[in-house]
């Protein structure tokens, strides 16, 4: 453990350092992550504009849960970045040497890929979980921020087993899968008030591709919102279930990683 | 890659000065080669189509929470900026469609060719760069045409209530326009991979384009339901060409004498963004240095 720590500083260095040579990409980037979240933002607000309430939550309730949304994802997109991996990894070989380091091969690959700017992202969604909090005058618990903290692992560990998930399928198949960008679109519906959709695109968010679980369940815990409470709770059994999935089948394709050959 | 070996067959020695006959051969020779990079590249996606069914499925259920997210907003409302429910959900679907069929990755394409180098070769060929690009754009954009879009149109038209024009001039206009916002979206894209030679590594900027480019077309909240300095603001950029103007003639809000100007609209923003096309690619060759080599 302690040895895994030292390495995450390390490459946490190493990353300052390589980024420091590009700095002006370094900002554009930390501001289009953010112009990202504001345009999402907008969406809310322009769909507020021409209603009051979306199937009975509140301009504030939908701001908050979105709030909530962004803390885990900027853990995760910090942490676990496997944008890249089919091309980097895969097609050029590296996945040769990754297999040669001391650390497990997943590990190395979350080290290389480290991008702390992303946390900013969770910080701003802390602030606007605060903001929205206030309006709507929840109460601060003395189990608020353990909750919060529980939940935010749970729904990073939900993240972690599916993208690892869907990145292992490229130990199977040689032409770059298209599924992960298209799946960015997928995981931000979880962020709506799932009652609004028909019954299979609740049941495909709740238990197929979980996304309802890293937005609106946990957020509703804080938003004591009765209908949500259970599946708020469920959250960190849902994450253990996925990242097992992930881990699974990630070992499995290492197995059959054959190299590139050059 | 495998485009390359075309390129280098269809340019044999030039420098026939003079000659009209050998210079008209070579001419011919050129435009098989831009017709190579159109084929070539439809040949190389229809290799990976299996992507593109998933892709249907995905760009079915992007619709279906847009539909069922602008049901709820609706409520019991009969408009919103213009629209009906049923406009919005035939709106949405086409919207979506639309961009199976426009979208394309020559920007991160041509990022790559800058990064790794491989662009001093590309530009030491007898053809345009950019125009070969283009090509190879339009490649891509024949296959998502025929093998995304158009069984992607009838998925959706059997889950949701989407409503097809009945006006012939609805179609052409729609189908005409939809090509200017391939020609305008592919611009863009080209443009911001162009950048690539001035900051060197223009991934912020890539993935800001799409977030733009999504959001001000009109793809996820048509144009005219934001708040209206915005709306006015909008309506000056060249992103609406790409989504909310097609899309307002199939859904037959925009109708007769309106589609000329709102076509109109897209060949204009077409001809702008012609030009810094054209003066980022002169000034990108004198600039190139090549990154590691």
């Amino acid at each position: 453990m302690l040895y895994h720590l030292g390495l995450l500083s390390e490459y946490l260095k190493n990353y300052m350092k390589t980024r420091l040579t590009y700095r002006a990409d370094f900002w554009v980037e930390v501001l289009s992550d953010l112009l990202f979240q504001v345009t999402n933002l907008i969406f809310i607000f322009v769909i507020f504009m021409h209603t009051n309430s979306l199937a009975g939550w509140s301009q504030n309730e939908v701001v908050f849960v979105y709030g909530f949304f962004m803390v885990p994802w900027g853990v995760f997109a910090c942490f676990v970045n496997m944008w890249n991996f089919s091309e980097r990894y895969i097609v050029k070989g590296e996945m040769d040497r990754i297999l040669t380091r001391p650390a497990h091969n997943l590990f190395q690959i979350f080290l290389e890929n480290v991008d702390p700017p992303s946390l900013i992202g969770s910080l701003i969604g802390l602030l606007i979980m605060a903001v929205s909090g206030i309006n709507l005058g929840l109460p601060f618990e003395w189990w608020t921020v353990p909750a919060l903290i529980l939940l935010t692992i749970s729904a990073t560990a939900i993240y972690t087993g599916i993208y690892t998930t869907l990145t292992a399928l490229s130990f199977y198949s040689d032409a770059p899968t298209g599924i992960i960008p298209l799946m960015y679109n997928i995981q931000s519906y979880g962020r709506y008030p799932v009652t609004i959709y028909n019954r299979a695109i609740q049941v495909l968010l709740t238990w197929i591709l979980p996304f309802a679980f890293v937005g609106v369940y946990p957020a509703g815990l804080f938003l004591q919102r009765e209908e949500m409470t259970r599946m708020a709770l469920l959250t960190p059994v849902m994450g253990a279930i996925f990242l097992s999935i992930g881990l699974f089948v990630w070992s499995r394709g290492v197995r059959k990683y054959k190299g590139a050959g050059s | 890659m495998s485009n390359r070996t075309s390129v280098a067959a269809a340019s044999p020695g030039g420098g026939y000065k003079g000659d009209e006959g050998a210079e008209r051969g070579q001419r011919r020779l050129l435009l098989e080669a831009y017709f190579d990079f159109i084929r070539i590249r439809f040949l190389t996606m229809l290799a990976y189509r299996l992507n593109y069914y998933t892709g249907i499925l995905i760009y079915s259920l992007n619709i279906g929470v847009n539909y069922f997210t602008w049901k709820a907003i609706y409520g019991q409302g009969e408009s919103l900026g213009g629209f009906t429910a049923a406009q919005m959900t035939t709106y949405v679907a086409v919207s979506w469609m639309a961009r199976a069929f426009y979208f394309n990755n020559l920007d991160r394409e041509i990022a790559t060719d800058i990064r790794d180098g491989s662009i001093a070769i590309q530009f030491i060929r007898p053809y345009n760069y950019v125009f070969a690009k283009m090509m190879q754009g339009l490649g891509e954009g024949m296959f998502r045409f025929l093998l995304f879009m158009i069984p992607g149109m009838a998925l959706a038209m059997l889950l949701f209530p989407v409503q097809l024009p009945h006006d012939p001039a609805a179609w052409v206009g729609f189908l005409v326009m939809l090509f200017f916002s391939f020609l305008i979206n592919s611009q863009i894209n080209i443009i911001t991979g162009l950048l690539a030679f001035f900051v060197e590594n223009n991934e912020g900027l890539m993935r800001m384009k799409r977030v733009v480019v999504d959001l001000f077309s009109g793809l996820i909240i048509p144009i005219s339901l934001f708040p209206g300095w915005l709306s006015s603001i909008l309506k000056l950029l060249p992103f609406q060409a790409i989504t909310y103007l097609p899309g307002s003639v199939f859904t037959g809000r925009v109708q007769g004498v309106g589609i000329w100007n709102v076509f109109g609209i897209q060949i204009i923003w077409f001809v702008i963004l012609l030009i810094p096309l054209f003066w980022l690619y002169r000034a990108a060759r004198q600039r190139l240095f090549v990154q590691g080599g």
